[in-house]
Order: C-alpha cells, then sequence, then structure tokens
C-alpha cells in the first residue's frame, strides 16, 4: 500500500541560519530499511524545489531507526531574513511527512493505527 | 556519586512556572543538583543589548524576576545550584537584581558569579570582528556581536563556591556541563566524557521539548497532560553518560521516541555536532527505557574540540511590513487571489510576499513558486497574508497602507485587517580563535 511517511514515522525540524535539519524517526525498526530506501536525498529535493535547495544531505542512525536530512538554504535567509510567517521554518518536518512511502504487503502489519 | 540536572526553561518566553516541580524533584531525589534554564535564542540577544542601549541597567532576561522568585528560597536551603544564561546582554546587571531579588524575599544572599568575554561588540573587538565576518561587516549597523562561549569559565566559577552562575552567549548544552565538570572535576580535554555531557545538556537545552513538548500529534503521537508538561531532569554519571527523566506529579512523558527527536535536534552532521566543549559524535548513539519515563543514552563519543569559536553579529536590517485580511464563503479563494494581485500591481517597488491562509502559506517559499503551482480552488475560508522588507520604513510602510485600503478598494467582503510595521535585524556569522576571546568570571558583591 501507498501511504504518507507521516503513517510510519515521526519527525522535528531545527534550523541554524538558512539551513534546515529535519529528522525522520521510525515508528518501528522492522519498516526503517523500506523508509531509508524510499525517503531517498534525490525525492526530498524534489519535494523541497520550490525552495531551492543548496544541498540536500541525508545521514543515517540504524541504531536509532533514524535519518537526519540537513537542507542547505532553504528558509530564505533563515529566522532574520526570511517573510515567511514562520521564519523558522519549524513546520517543514511536516512537510517532509507528507511524502508517500509504498509499504510491500509483508510489512503492512507494522504500520501503526491511527489511535481514535 | 551521580549528579541531577534539571532545565525549568527552553527559550526566552518559555513558562515561567515550570520551575516549581523541577526544584520539588531535585529536593526529593536528593544529592547534588542544579537548576539550569536556557533563555538566549539567535535574536534574544540582539533585542536585550537594544535594551541595554534604552537602560543601562536592563539588557537581561526581561522575565527574570518571574523565573526566580518562586524558586530562589528553596534552591538556596536545598544548595541547588543554579546556571543560566538569563545574564543576555548585561549578566553583571541580571546578578545584581538577583541579590536584591534575595533581599527582597528575605533569603540569604546566594554567591552570584557572572561569565564574561562573550560580548564583542565594543570597539576593541571592532579588528576582530572585521577578520572574522569580512568586508560584510563595513556596511552594517552592528547591534550585538557575542562568540558562543563554553563551559570552562562555569566550572571554574562553581568550583569557585558559586552559587548562581549567570552568563550572557554560551553554547546552550555548556550550561549542563559546566556543572559537571565541576562536579566530577573532568579535564578539558576529556571528549568522551565532555561528549557525553554535552548531549545530556543538549537534551536538557530544549526544556520540555524532550518530555513530551512540541511532540503531541493526535491519533500518532498522544501526550499525557500536555497542558501540565513537566520539564526534564537529568541524571549524569562520573563517565557522562545520563539518564532522562522528568518532573515528579507532571504531564507529559520520556519515551524513546521524544528522546530520539530531540537527540537529532538541530544537531546537523550527528557524527560531528560542534561546541566550544568538544565535537559530540552520536553516530552510534542508542536510548533504552530504563524505567517509566525515564531513558538512557549510550553510545554517544567525543572528539577534540574546533580551534575556534563562533560569533554571530546582528545588525540593523531595514523594516518589515506585514498585512492580513480576510475572505470567507462562496469563492472567497479567488476574492482572496485578487487581492494579491491589486497589491503586487499597487506595489512594484516591493518584492511582496503573498500567503493564502488555509490554501498554502508556510510550506511556501518568498517568491511564491509554491503558491504559483498550487491549483485555483475553492477554499471558503481564507486569510491573505503578505510581508515585504524595504531599508526604509516609509516605503515598507506603503504595503501596511495599501492592505488598509483594500478595505474599500479592494475585492467584496474583506474583513478583519491587521498591519505591522517593525524594525528588523539580520545576522552574519563568523568564527574568531578561541585565544582572542578568554571567558572569565568574577564574583558580584562580597563573598
Amino acid at each position: 500500500m501507498v501511504i504518507a511517511l507521516h503513517r510510519v514515522a515521526h519527525g522535528r525540524t531545527g534550523d541554524k541560519g538558512d539551513r534546515s535539519n529535519i529528522s525522520v524517526i521510525a515508528y518501528r525498526p522492522e519498516l526503517f530499511e523500506v523508509i531509508v530506501a524510499q525517503v531517498t536525498e534525490a525525492r526530498v529535493a524534489e519535494l523541497f524545489a520550490h525552495r531551492k535547495p543548496q544541498a540536500v544531505k541525508r545521514y543515517l542512525l540504524p541504531k536509532l531507526g533514524a535519518m537526519n536530512f540537513v537542507l542547505d538554504g532553504v528558509l530564505d535567509g533563515g529566522v532574520n531574513g526570511s517573510l515567511n510567517l514562520d521564519t523558522h521554518g519549524k513546520t517543514l518536518a511536516f512537510l517532509l511527512l507528507e511524502l508517500p512511502v509504498e509499504i510491500p504487503t509483508t510489512l503492512e502489519s507494522f504500520v501503526p493505527e491511527e489511535k481514535k | 556519586m551521580t549528579l541531577h540536572i534539571g532545565c525549568a526553561a527552553g527559550f526566552s518566553g518559555d513558562r515561567t512556572d515550570a520551575a516549581g516541580p523541577v526544584v520539588e524533584t531535585l529536593i526529593a531525589r536528593g544529592g547534588p543538583a542544579f537548576l539550569l534554564f536556557e533563555t538566549l535564542a539567535e535574536r534574544t540577544l540582539a533585542l536585550a543589548q537594544l535594551a541595554r542601549r534604552a537602560n543601562p541597567e536592563g539588557g537581561y532576561e526581561p522575565l527574570l524576576d518571574e523565573l526566580l522568585a518562586p524558586i530562589l528560597a528553596k534552591c538556596i536551603a536545598n544548595e541547588i545550584r543554579i546556571v543560566s544564561n538569563f545574564g543576555a546582554a548585561n549578566p553583571r546587571g541580571a546578578a545584581q537584581r538577583i541579590r536584591a531579588l534575595a533581599k527582597e524575599l528575605g533569603v540569604r544572599e546566594p554567591r552570584v558569579a557572572v561569565v564574561s568575554g562573550d560580548d564583542l561588540s565594543g570597539a576593541t573587538h571592532r579588528t576582530l570582528l572585521r577578520e572574522s565576518i569580512g568586508a560584510a561587516l563595513d556596511t552594517v549597523e552592528v547591534v550585538s556581536a557575542n562568540a558562543y562561549l563554553g563551559a570552562e569559565a562555569i566550572a571554574a566559577a562553581l568550583a569557585g563556591g558559586a552559587e548562581i552562575v549567570v552568563c550572557g552567549r554560551v553554547a546552550d548544552p555548556s550550561l549542563a556541563v559546566g556543572p559537571a565538570m565541576a562536579h566530577f572535576g573532568w579535564q578539558p580535554d576529556d571528549w568522551d566524557r565532555l561528549g557525553r555531557a554535552t548531549m545530556a545538556g543538549h537534551l536538557l537545552e530544549c526544556g520540555s521539548q524532550v518530555t513530551g513538548g512540541y511532540f503531541a500529534d493526535p491519533g500518532f503521537k498522544d501526550v499525557p497532560d500536555l497542558h501540565d508538561v513537566g520539564f526534564p531532569v537529568a541524571t549524569v554519571q562520573e563517565d557522562g553518560r545520563c539518564e532522562i527523566g522528568k518532573a515528579d506529579a507532571t504531564g507529559g512523558m520520556v519515551t524513546l521516541a521524544t528522546v530520539k527527536e530531540q537527540l537529532l535536534y538541530e544537531v546537523h552532521d550527528p557524527a560531528a555536532y560542534l561546541t566550544p566543549d568538544v565535537t559530540a559524535d552520536i553516530a552510534q548513539a542508542e536510548v533504552r527505557e530504563t524505567g517509566r519515563d525515564r531513558v538512557a543514552l549510550d553510545g554517544v563519543r567525543g572528539h577534540a574540540r574546533p580551534d575556534k569559536l563562533k560569533v554571530n553579529v546582528c545588525h540593523e536590517g531595514g523594516w518589515l511590513a506585514e498585512g492580513e485580511i480576510s475572505y470567507a464563503g462562496p469563492n472567497a479563494e479567488a476574492r482572496a487571489r485578487l487581492a494579491g494581485d491589486v497589491l503586487r500591481q499597487r506595489l512594484p517597488k516591493l518584492e511582496v510576499r503573498i500567503d493564502l491562509i488555509g490554501v498554502t502559506s508556510v510550506f511556501g517559499d518568498d517568491a511564491g513558486r509554491r503558491l504559483a503551482r498550487t491549483p485555483h480552488g475553492h477554499a471558503t475560508e481564507v486569510r491573505l497574508r503578505v510581508a515585504a522588507k524595504h531599508p526604509d520604513r516609509t516605503m515598507a510602510d506603503r504595503l501596511a497602507r495599501e492592505v488598509t485600503a483594500l478595505y474599500t478598494c479592494g475585492p467584496a467582503g474583506g474583513g478583519g485587517v491587521r498591519t505591522a510595521l517593525r524594525p528588523r535585524l539580520d545576522t552574519l556569522s563568523g568564527f574568531v580563535p578561541r585565544e582572542a576571546v578568554p571567558a572569565r568570571w568574577h564574583k558580584v558583591g562580597a563573598w
């Protein structure tokens, strides 16, 4: 099934100057490999294309089931320069979490249910 | 003996009632304990420098009294020492205020120390700054210039007997590394221990961001009693490893997930998290639950610290104008889009950012590339928000006036205009040799 990354991972945005730092953390270790295979630097760069990243770098932290994306030049100058309401780009983790990922049938049982 | 470190503020503007439960918890756990307040973001210091210009006694954290008054007596009585960067642009002023506050509260005067050396805004440092920043410095009006100091002066002040250490700009994790260095007697090149304590400080420095704050996502990441989220308390071992917990009898939670989110927050390269004290390395870090609301951090390493210290220069950056107006009901989105077009045509000399709140806004870019590719839809409640910056106040103000004029000259049914015009601050960054900005500590008062 194809679902939003948000269903299988969580994350948080931080910033320094014009650089955004977005973590992506798998809810279940069983799904980490699938996420690593699909949430690539190239796809993240494409998702953020309107913000003209100078570089997108991904760091893997397998012992945490996590990865860390560092996007250079995506904050229109950052907290002091940007005209954005969200000058820090704090909301951007949830843009990344919109990315569609395909979960193989064999792993679908590891996708957490939304709690009502 | 282990050390308990609590953190009761993660930024200037954080809750001022967070410290009470943290202090109660530190008392209940017993043993040596420290309380941190981290209240200094990048631009906070520039604002503090402006405040000090207006009032030479001011320029420190404006909420200092509200942060300290509820817990100062208990901290003094229970030997809980306090370390903070709430000195901002005037650590000495903050220290004097703390002494006066103790007197007003009728408690023994605490031994207060200040850390100095970070403020490079004076004329004597101009050459150093010019070498660090380059020609860009020549064209700007400097408001503040500060080096990020490390933990050594904090540790020295504590070893010298200080009960409250007031800093200006220090690296946030150093607020925790200083107490650990002083308590365990670590050397300043004990990289693994400093690296571990730095990550303990990193987990603490944003307050409740490690205990369930900034985490909740209903249905996916639920947090109990978020309205009463407790602030963190770390237990640090002699080898620098730490366990993160939180204040007793509060809401929030400490789980593997909350700790992972904060561990990676703003670290960029996980193998090289740079601070003035150490190059911390979490590439092989692991987290494990050791109890309810308790998570241990293992596998952190440290490498030699950077040779240079980071410097931030804040300078005047002209004016920022913003305006908003709402459209609702049938065809609202089309009317909001038309209002945006009107503003662009009325203000050809300004680069106007346009947001359609309710359609697309914060995910977008200043140039409007995301908005341009967002198909026209039928949103029935849209708030148009525009913003522009300009060196000249009058030019910036034209945006605010044009938004107001939309009442009668714009599309039908616009309401709720709000406008704002305020001075901007910009930042330049560089690095200076650490020998050029020696950090020192001083006693304030007679002790």
